[in-house]
């Protein structure tokens, strides 16, 4: 049962890179599992890790805050590369809830949504904004479709982005994808008998 | 987006999208596309099963599902006992898992038995089970390889991998579509990889994001089958959900007598309908760009995304962004920096790209005769057994051990090294697979793509180099 999302007020975690592959959030070797239990243990391994095992220093996500920030604020063309749905499962193990960039790679957004990570895609200029913050705390709110950002001068934003509509009922409702198809049963016969 | 009606003129991806519509597209929900071949290996497909045995659902469509094992099988050959060297021991457990998936639910798996078993792309054409006109997925993004034969084909995530076991459909929102029209024709010792290395270069390694991709022009047309799979298998490395080809002549040909496409008239009638599959003339593309096919010459890239590729014998260009330059420091290189000085490896020719018979011959050509650099270490893995049984007998492995090469049995291997064959920490490989993501080829490997021509001269020379220096400086036989 995948879980729903409405509104989450969190703090954002930056990782401003650029076209940040599937194999970067989950490397190739974790992929011999034939469940996603633990697969948020490998989430970024090859950047949390040093190639003795053991967790870098001062990498942002093996900072405490890392762990109890729901957002991931990741760099433009976030999860190119490899259809892998363990990366998806990685992130919401690892913690995260919601991934906001400037573009979202295509098959990384559809396992997105069907995981129950909201993939988020704001304007360039707003995403910028988000990458200078750092941290700190804002709102991602699905059912209004908008992210709002308060900024330390009291100035607050309410950025719109938009999300197919079906992805974004089931993600508010925490509906399986699948049961929508299974009701589309006869149509499905329909077509086969004629083929 | 809205499709066009039938009566307009439409694309190729147009027909292949409206004829499979079980449901067409609302403002509210995506349409229900109907999936003729569901290929399955077993990285991605567990989790799929287990949503069937908790939902009680069989497999839809046991004959319209193809599995093979690819990914976390060894390339070595088992022991005296008879057991093979998996790397993990959940390694072999999910290989045993997709057997036992697959008896459970009717499918037919291509397992250590099969003369046929290969890596699924490779497999999925060989065996003719790829038809052009077909919807095609996998859970696997370099499913767009089978677009080389006009059929619209994607890679998918596990969950989906479970809809179309269930269903054999997709819940799908049309992409946009573009067409990439290759004027010219491709210079000697220029290869389909080169030209894929070329595209990505030119429109970006996110240039297609959200689109299908239709690849027209003389370039084109004047690729074999092998090298069309090449060029469609590299789309996703530009972002794009899909890769195509339209059907011509030398599809029909590379097609007639395979063992799953219909046989004798029935063949002929299919051939006839694959015909009619190419877009119409004036059909619609929300991007169309031309590029010269001539001018392209044999390509590797320097950097950490298929993007960053240069002509061999060129320098490593200036880094334009923050990225690029960390993509620099990562590979040790630096602007300006002439490639051929970089020192080579590790060599790796195979994988879903360029692991085909044509492929191992271009490799065969090059080492005839000649030892890789007493430096180098070079792994030939065939796509398919199929495939290596033919290199076999054409003493194609004699020539790659001869060099001083490793000869292995078919599989994904090195290009994603999830079953121990991996590039260590630092070192260089050139590589004839498709990604050279940082640690793609292991952690701390550094890749540079290139086609097998180029792959092969490099282990003779142990530097970054191109098929005419060794041709220059070393006699072959």
């Amino acid at each position: 049962m995948m879980q729903a999302f409405t509104r989450l007020t969190g703090n954002i975690l930056v990782l401003a890179q650029e076209n940040i592959d599937t194999d970067q959030i989950i490397p190739g070797r974790f992929l011999t599992a034939t469940n996603f239990d633990d697969i948020g243990e490998g989430a970024f391994a090859d950047w949390r890790y040093d190639d003795a095992g053991e967790l870098v220093a001062g990498h942002v996500l093996n900072q405490a805050r890392a762990r109890h920030s729901p957002i991931l604020v990741g760099g433009h063309n976030f999860g190119c590369g490899s259809s892998r749905e363990h990366a998806p499962r990685a992130l919401l193990g690892f913690g995260f809830r919601v991934v906001i960039s400037s573009q979202i790679a295509d098959i990384f957004k559809s396992n997105a949504q069907n995981t129950g990570l909201l993939p988020v895609v704001l304007k360039p200029e707003q995403h910028a904004r988000l990458l200078q913050m750092d941290a700190g705390e804002i709102t991602v709110d699905l059912e209004r479709c908008c992210v709002i950002v308060c900024e330390e001068s009291g100035e607050q934003h309410n950025w719109p982005f938009t999300m197919d509509p079906f992805a974004r009922h089931c993600l508010l409702h925490g509906l399986d994808r699948l049961d929508f198809l299974s009701q589309a049963e006869p149509a499905i016969q329909a077509y086969e008998n004629g083929i | 987006m809205v499709s066009a009606p039938e009566s307009q003129p439409q694309s190729l991806f147009d027909k292949l999208w409206n004829t499979h519509l079980v449901q067409a597209q609302s403002e509210t929900t995506p349409a229900i596309l109907y999936i003729d071949l569901h290929l399955v290996h077993e990285v991605t497909s567990p989790q799929g099963f287990d949503l069937l045995r908790e939902k009680d659902i069989a497999v839809r469509c046991p004959e319209r599902t193809l599995a093979t094992l690819d990914h976390s099988t060894p390339t070595l050959p088992p022991d005296k006992d008879g057991r093979r060297p998996y790397i993990t021991e959940q390694a072999q457990r999910q290989v045993q898992t997709l057997r036992n998936n697959c008896k459970e639910f009717g499918i037919e798996l291509h397992d250590w038995d099969s003369p046929s078993r290969g890596v699924v792309h490779v497999m999925g054409p060989e065996l003719g089970a790829t038809q052009p006109g077909m919807t095609i997925v996998c859970g696997d993004s370099h499913t767009s390889t089978h677009g080389a034969f006009g059929a619209l084909a994607f890679g998918i995530g596990t969950t989906e991998v479970g809809h179309v076991l269930a269903r054999q459909c997709l819940l799908q929102n049309k992409p946009g579509s573009m067409r990439i029209n290759l004027d010219g024709r491709l210079g000697n010792g220029v290869t389909a990889k080169d030209l894929a290395l070329y595209i990505i270069n030119h429109i970006g390694m996110n240039g297609g994001t959200g689109h299908v991709i239709e690849y027209t022009g003389e370039a084109v047309r004047g690729l074999d089958m092998e090298s069309r799979m090449t060029l469609c298998n590299m789309t996703i490395e530009a972002g794009a959900r899909a890769g195509m080809i339209a059907p011509d002549q030398v599809t029909i040909d590379y097609l007639r007598g395979r063992r799953k496409v219909p046989q004798g008239e029935a063949f002929e009638a299919a051939a006839e309908k694959w015909l009619k599959l190419a877009s119409d003339p004036s059909a619609y593309f929300d991007h169309e760009i031309s590029l010269d096919a001539s001018a392209i010459r044999p390509t590797i890239t320097y950097g950490t995304d298929p993007g960053m590729s240069v002509a061999i014998g060129e320098m490593v260009p200036v880094a334009v962004n923050a990225s690029q330059q960390k993509a620099l420091e990562y590979m040790d290189l630096s602007s300006g920096q002439s490639l051929a000085e970089r020192k080579v490896d590790i060599v790796f020719v195979g994988s879903c790209t360029n692991g085909r018979i044509s492929d191992l011959r271009a490799t065969a050509k090059v080492l005839r005769g000649r030892k890789i650099a007493p430096h180098v270490r070079m792994l030939v893995v065939p796509g398919s057994e199929n495939i290596r049984r033919q290199a076999e007998l054409e003493g194609l492995d004699k020539v790659v051990r001869a060099a001083g090469a490793e000869w292995r049995l078919a599989g994904c291997s090195m290009c994603l090294a999830m079953n121990g064959d991996i590039v260590p920490p630092g070192k260089t490989a050139v590589s004839t697979s498709n990604r050279n993501f940082a640690g793609r080829q292991g952690k701390g490997s550094r890749t540079m793509l290139a086609s097998p021509e180029t792959a092969a001269a490099c282990a003779v020379m142990g530097r970054v180099a191109g098929v005419s220096e060794v041709e220059s400086t070393q006699e072959g036989e």
